[in-house]
């Protein structure tokens, strides 16, 4: 495998298995794969097809038992948990469901994503969420609770959670699943631009096929292995 | 408050603003945690009345020492003391004065055909066995055959009864077959053992009881002269004083050792300390529900926020944050309403049951550490998994 010398994420040899003993189930076969730093990569693929195992692994998410992830230059194969940790902290991550604190206002959801930075976290933590948060086009509901908003704001809260600490990776698994049109394409098009601004890499999970035409590439899984790719 | 919180903790206190985001839950979690507080503070409350019981009619006598048959654990068992070790430890230089003390029990019938049971104390009339004002402003009344003085604190007596006798009204009850005229009123209180005290003269004793002698008392109090060195009348007194019969005590380490023994070896105690176990263990499974539930309605979130780089420390400080605030603020009605049961449970029984102030400190630390130890086995399944596994 070539491996891009500005790779943000190089797998080698990357297997994952769920389950023991006769149940025990390969999800994942001996995967080569490069990502490029500041690009929008789309992971492909039909249901069950190993996409979202593949991105939780990159992500630091699951425990990689076989094979090699090195995400940002370090490795995660058998990483300690404060390792992990670090590598997160340079991580954003945009799951299919929103996952916001019902207790928490939008402006306060926002700011978990600083705050985890601790005291590298900005003091004025109001002014970037603000500013994600009008970004997303919440600028009017910045104290609603996620009680108060629509599912597809509650997504875009979760877009800017994942985006206000600035992160050098940003994981999404079907975050336009819950958006409209529009505002889905917005939110892809907003992780694109953060790649050509501010270089950040984007892995994004998705069917949503008017999000393909904005991917820089197009990964394609299918039975736990990656097909050669045309793009 | 949340701001209050927020300043406190450096942080957003999620822990409390979960907490009061579903008040129904937060209500109910606080009634579980004042139940299970004001089932400790009761245990603790009749544990300390047994205590503080026992140790009431000791502190009434007029001693420095007592001794007793070896093989005595409270005031009212152990052997009948041979007379003869009175007159023994008179010969010890330091003592200066000594009385036998006679124990037995009497049952007064009521009007309504009740029963009370009352300690008796049969005294030597001419010495001053008690300080309690009543006993001793009574004993020359006990020189007269068959007189009796009573306890105030009597359990379910009224207490006109009690004014009566004051006013120089006698009352006359019937017992083991004698009539005694009670013609004074002391207050100890009652215990758990029996409803009240009873003193009359070892004579009137005697006659109460007919297989007792005079020269065998239940116990015999000691009083040191003036300056007399306590450690070195004691070590003479337990030389000269056989140590198969009998054993000498100042009255705090009767007291101790009668304390030790109602609450270790006798049921009644040990029911109380079970009851203890029982209110921490209600306690433990109450806030440990509230607290597992909370964690596992919100596994999703904390994953996410576990995703993104928060440590396990941080959610165990929301949930300790979590426990804190409900140790808090469940033990504010528990005390309150503890507080008002230990004023109706002494109204009804008559018991020394009260609130040290330790007490409320002690139980507050259980709650805290309680509430903590719930949250830490709750936040378990959260530290061993990897994100990926709790979406």
């Amino acid at each position: 495998m070539d491996t891009p010398s500005d790779a943000a994420i190089v797998v080698s040899g990357l297997s994952h298995w769920f389950g023991t003993g006769e149940a025990r189930k390969q999800a994942l076969f001996d995967i080569d794969l490069a990502i490029e730093r500041g690009r929008l990569t789309v992971l492909l693929g039909a249901s069950g097809s190993g996409k979202t195992t593949l991105l939780t692994l990159m992500g630091c998410l699951r425990e990689v038992q076989a094979g090699s992830v090195r995400l940002l230059g370090q490795e995660l194969a058998g990483a300690d948990e404060d390792v992990l940790v670090i590598c997160r902290r340079r991580l954003g991550f945009i799951f299919q469901a929103h996952n916001l604190h019902d207790s928490l206002t939008a402006m306060q959801n926002v700011r978990m994503g600083l705050d985890v930075h601790g005291p590298a976290a900005p003091a004025d933590w109001r002014s970037p969420c603000r500013h994600l948060l009008e970004l997303v086009g919440l600028g009017e509901r910045l104290d609603y609770p996620p009680g108060n908003l629509s599912g597809g704001q509650k997504q875009r809260v979760a877009v800017a959670r994942a985006l206000v600490g600035n992160p050098e990776i940003v994981f999404a698994d079907e975050p336009t699943a819950a958006l409209d049109r529009e505002s889905g394409f917005q939110v892809v098009c907003m992780l694109k631009a953060l790649g050509e601004t501010r270089g950040t890499t984007t892995l994004m999970v998705t069917h949503d096929p008017r999000i393909l035409d904005l991917a820089d590439r197009i990964v394609t899984l299918e039975d736990g292995r990656l097909v050669p790719e045309t793009r | 408050m949340t701001a209050f919180l927020e300043r406190l903790l450096g942080r957003l206190p999620i822990g409390w603003l979960q907490l009061v985001h579903n008040p129904a839950r937060l209500a109910a979690a606080l009634a579980g945690v004042a139940f299970a507080n004001i089932l400790i503070f009761m245990q603790l409350g009749f544990l300390g009345a047994l205590v503080e019981s026992i140790r009431l009619p000791y502190s009434a006598m007029n001693a420095d020492l007592l001794v007793s048959a070896s093989d005595m654990n409270t005031l009212a068992d152990g052997s009948p003391l041979p007379r003869s070790r009175m007159v023994e430890a008179l010969s010890v230089p330091g003592v200066a004065a000594a009385t036998p003390l006679h124990y037995g029990k009497l049952d007064w019938r009521q009007p309504d055909a009740t029963i009370r049971t009352l300690d008796l104390f049969g005294v030597d009339p001419a010495a001053p066995a008690f300080r309690t004002p009543g006993i001793e402003a009574g004993r020359a009344m006990l020189q007269n055959a068959d007189v009796a003085l009573i306890d105030r604190g009597t359990r379910n007596v009224p207490m006109a009864l009690f004014e009566a006798i004051d006013r120089g009204e006698p009352h006359r009850f019937e017992a083991r077959g004698r009539t005694l005229t009670v013609a004074g009123t002391f207050r100890i209180g009652g215990g758990f053992s029996a409803d009240g005290y009873l003193v009359v003269s070892d004579q009137t004793f005697l006659r109460l009881f007919p297989g007792r002698v005079a020269g065998a008392p239940n116990h015999v109090l000691l009083r040191l002269e003036p300056g007399a060195d306590r450690s070195a009348v004691i070590a003479a007194l337990r030389s000269t004083l056989p140590a198969y019969d009998s054993v000498v005590r100042t009255l705090d380490e009767a007291v101790a050792k009668d304390q030790a023994f109602q609450t270790t070896q006798r049921p009644v105690g040990l029911v109380f300390g079970f009851g203890i176990v029982i209110g921490v263990l209600v306690g433990v499974i109450i806030v440990y529900q509230v607290l597992s539930t909370d964690v596992a309605d919100h596994l999703r979130e904390y994953a996410t926020l576990k995703a993104i780089g928060y440590r396990q420390r941080f959610f165990l400080g929301i949930v300790f944050e979590e426990a804190l605030v409900l140790a808090l603020l469940g033990f504010v009605p528990g005390v309150l309403i503890a507080l008002a049961l230990y004023a109706a449970v002494a109204a009804v029984t008559g018991l020394p049951i009260s609130m040290p102030a330790t007490r409320p400190l002690l139980v507050l630390g259980g709650t805290i550490v309680m509430c903590a130890a719930s949250g830490a086995v709750a936040t378990r399944r959260l530290a061993r998994a990897n994100p990926a596994e709790l979406f």
